[in-house]
């Protein structure tokens, strides 16, 4: 009985928290930069808006570029149903469910950059090929920190690595953890286009790299690539979280709260990084997510003394 | 230098008669004109006029002697429609021939890109140096791109739509992955014809026509014109006006420059100096509707002076919010120079050497940054510009930081030049009646507007109205020095590099 709740209520919160992150994050820039903002909700709005709209669709498209949007959607909505929000397991969990997790990612990526490439567009195939190329150097510092949190748990499921257990590990492992921490935080940035490998912000096609692939996009098909990355932002937020505070308390309202204040913590802190730094030269992000992966590597390293 | 003896010497401020100026032989001319590019001499305006009463064509050019202040003006006639380019010797004058070409369907021989420059019919009825259809329209963009041809490269077409709100203008690059070989910048979609509306005249159009030809440079041209027409006329202006034009002049400048840092800013995703310096501009902006009651600054400069005086209280107020605006315009811009993830995007970003500078004849901050002496307001000093000096800036490494360091220089100097000169305001009158332009003249003006030096130059014909009014906009000289610097460069610093030129599409257009 208390596990169904429990996965009730995750469930709820992913589908519905989501979109309140971004908020977050604009709220944090708009107060830097002296500005009120736009509501709170206002990313809520949007994508109620976006999926009362119709959209164009370019004649020269196939089922492709239809089933982007989709694709990724749906995939996000499953990987957050993998990972672990507060204290207890996730809804889906099974040993090697962080291959799934990561792969379901690789899926959707690699159906919004299909759907990119089928417009025929120069901007989408630079969009494109700006996207895999980061991924290649994303995924492999994700994987060292999925790497280093299964060695210390021994455990290959996403409950049990981010679980109780993990706990017990800061005090022997902590280096090593807040190594990963760090590198995933800089996944997590690369991961959801945010400053400083990309700017949601800008109008400029010529320096987008997520945003450039969706161009094409209107309407509800909009509408869910807006869910979706926001569900996206979510999971590594929700990661980071557990990585950082794996407690299980015997209360659940007290687990969820703390896992609600991490997460609008991580928002905020993104919100900071994109008010006070600039966004790199393209040329230099495979630098910084290099820098992820050695980090997310010296993490598992330290483990193998 | 041969055929230089045809070549008049002018001051700005004084027309001299048409008739003084001979007709020198085209190759004479074409000499002239090279040697003197070559010993260091700026080609300000090269342009064509209807030969007066005869068939045929005259080309005129302007040649401007920074060192000695002097300007050379020269003529000669074309009568078979076609001429040796000067390009291959001299690049500076390439767009100018392609001007020339399309106004009045001069063909340039040999010209090496002979490209339409804003796609419209001749003004020679029947006539085209294309050789297309003179019946027809021409279409903006209508042209043969160059192409890099080759397996991996691939073709970014860029406009003349653009997402955010800006003028229409199309760009071409040739890219090999993110790296760009080649920018073809096709202008052209703003024309609107306004030198040819400007013959006849001056009527009570004109002075709108002209500040309504860069928005942005409203106080530029129309100095520049109310200039060459006071020039004309032989009228003088009162001291007070001059000292009112050249404060509306640096506000101009002022809040452009800060809107050009906050644009930058903001191409590189850094929030804090984009949206402050986003509203100051707005703040200089009103300290010019303060002066003359627009924001822009229309209606202000007029011929014989200007139409709008400072009292007392509005000085007072004027000096209390320049304070306060660059005291906040100080903090937002070091911001800028002390966070080193934007100095990262700003250095070696968009490079153009000082060679390429002189070679096509950029102006303005953009030939500044590339260590470039150049700046009107000391090389060819005109009204309150005569009596103070403004230091040059500049800086040497003609990157994108170089572009922004040398407007916010600018920006203290402007800063500190209005101070003085509202501490110092000649009391008087602030305009008289301008004299109506005198038969048969030819009046040059140069001014340095915000974006670099603007250089008009007026035809009367024996009945005193113009026979001819060139209009040169900076950006007419500096688009290809954006698509020099973008070579070799990522497609994805394109938008950051060209806000740092921040050209205008209309000024080019007309």
């Amino acid at each position: 009985m208390h596990a169904i709740v429990h996965n009730l209520i995750h469930i709820a919160v992913v589908l519905i928290a989501p979109p309140l992150l971004v908020g977050v994050i604009n709220k944090v820039k708009a107060f830097f930069a002296g500005r009120t903002g736009p509501p709170l909700l206002q990313p809520y709005y949007d994508i109620i808006k976006l999926f009362q709209k119709g959209s164009v669709i370019s004649e020269t498209t196939t089922w492709v570029f239809l089933a982007g949007p989709p694709i990724a959607l749906s995939t996000a909505i499953l990987v957050s149903l993998l990972i672990p929000a507060a204290g207890s397991a996730a809804p889906i969990s099974f040993e090697g469910d962080l291959i799934l997790a990561a792969y379901l990612l690789g899926l959707g990526r690699f159906f919004t950059a299909l759907a990119a490439m089928d417009t025929g567009s120069s901007f989408e195939g630079m969009g494109a090929s700006r996207e895999v190329t980061f991924a290649c150097l994303a995924e492999p510092a994700f994987f060292l920190g999925l790497a280093t949190t299964a060695k210390l748990t021994g455990s290959l499921s996403l409950s049990g690595m981010f679980g109780p257990e993990l706990a017990s590990h800061w005090s022997s492992a902590g280096a090593s953890l807040a190594l990963v921490f760090v590198g995933w935080f800089i996944v997590a940035l690369a991961e959801n286009s945010r400053i400083p490998f990309d700017d949601p912000n800008t109008h400029l096609e010529l320096t987008m790299i997520h945003e450039v692939m969706v161009l094409d996009h209107g309407g509800p098909a909009l509408g869910m690539i807006l869910y979706g990355a926001s569900i996206k932002l979510f999971v590594f937020a929700a990661l980071l979280v557990r990585l950082a505070t794996p407690i299980a308390t015997r209360l659940p309202i007290v687990d969820w709260l703390i896992f609600g204040v991490g997460i609008l913590g991580v928002a905020a802190l993104i919100g900071v990084i994109e008010s006070a730094t600039a966004r790199l030269r393209l040329s230099h992000i495979p630098v910084l997510l290099v820098a992820a992966c050695l980090l997310c590597g010296f993490g598992l390293i330290l483990l193998a003394r | 230098m041969n055929g230089y003896e045809n070549f008049v010497p002018m001051r700005l401020g004084r027309a001299i008669d048409r008739d003084s100026l001979k007709d020198a032989s085209i190759d004479d001319f074409r000499e002239a004109i090279v040697d003197s590019v070559e010993a260091g001499y700026r080609v300000a305006a090269l342009f064509a006029a209807p030969a007066a009463g005869e068939a045929g064509v005259d080309l005129y050019a302007v040649l401007a002697d920074a060192s000695r202040s002097l300007l050379h003006v020269g003529k000669t006639r074309i009568e078979d429609g076609a001429y040796p380019s000067m390009t291959p010797e001299i690049p500076c004058v390439h767009l100018f021939e392609r001007e020339i070409a399309e106004q009045y369907a001069i063909r340039p021989d040999g010209h090496p890109w002979f490209k339409p420059v804003r796609f419209h019919a001749s003004y020679a009825p029947g006539r085209d140096a294309w050789g297309r259809d003179p019946d027809e329209k021409p279409i903006a963009g209508d042209i043969d791109f160059f192409r890099v041809e080759g397996d991996e490269i691939h073709e970014v077409a860029v406009g003349p739509i653009h997402a955010g709100v800006i003028e229409p203008g199309h760009f071409r690059f040739q890219c090999h992955g993110e790296n760009v070989f080649h920018l073809e910048i096709s202008l052209g979609y703003q024309h609107r014809g306004i030198e040819r509306s400007l013959i006849g005249g001056p009527t009570k159009r004109t002075i709108h026509a002209i500040e309504a030809a860069a928005g942005d440079t409203t106080i530029g041209h129309a100095t520049a014109y109310c200039q060459a027409v006071e020039a004309l006329g032989g009228s003088r202006v009162p001291g007070r006006a001059e000292v009112l034009r050249g404060i509306a002049l640096e506000l101009e400048r002022l809040a452009n420059h800060v809107g050009d840092l906050g644009a930058l800013a903001g191409d590189v995703g850094f929030l804090p100096t984009a949206s402050f310096c986003g509203r100051l501009r707005g703040d200089f902006l009103n300290l010019t509707a303060l002066l003359c009651g627009s924001r822009f600054g229309r209606g202000l400069v007029r011929p014989g002076g200007v139409a709008f005086d400072f009292d007392q209280e509005r000085i007072a107020s004027f000096k209390q919010r320049l304070a306060s605006a660059f005291t906040d315009v100080t903090t937002a811009v070091e911001l800028l120079w002390n966070s080193s993830s934007v100095q990262a995007r700003f250095e070696e970003t968009g490079v153009l050497t000082k060679e390429n500078c002189l070679a096509l004849g950029i102006v303005g901050p953009a030939a500044r940054a590339s260590g470039v002496d150049i700046d009107a307001r000391v090389d060819f000093p005109s009204g309150v510009f005569r009596f103070t000096q403004i230091p040059i800036s500049t800086a040497k490494t003609g990157d994108v930081f170089a572009r922004a360091f040398v407007r916010w220089l600018e920006i203290q100097r402007s800063m500190k030049f209005i101070q003085e000169q509202l501490n110092a305001l000649p009391e008087g009158s602030i305009r008289t009646a301008a004299a109506p332009p005198r038969p048969n003249r030819l009046a040059l003006a140069i001014v340095e507007a915000w974006r670099g030096m603007i250089c008009h130059v007026a035809l009367t014909d024996q009945e005193g109205k113009f026979a001819r009014y060139k209009m040169i906009d900076p950006s007419f000289y500096n688009w290809i020095g954006l698509a020099i610097a973008m070579r070799e460069g990522a497609i994805s610093d394109f938008p950051l590099c060209n806000k740092s030129f921040n050209l205008s599409y209309c000024g080019h257009d007309l």
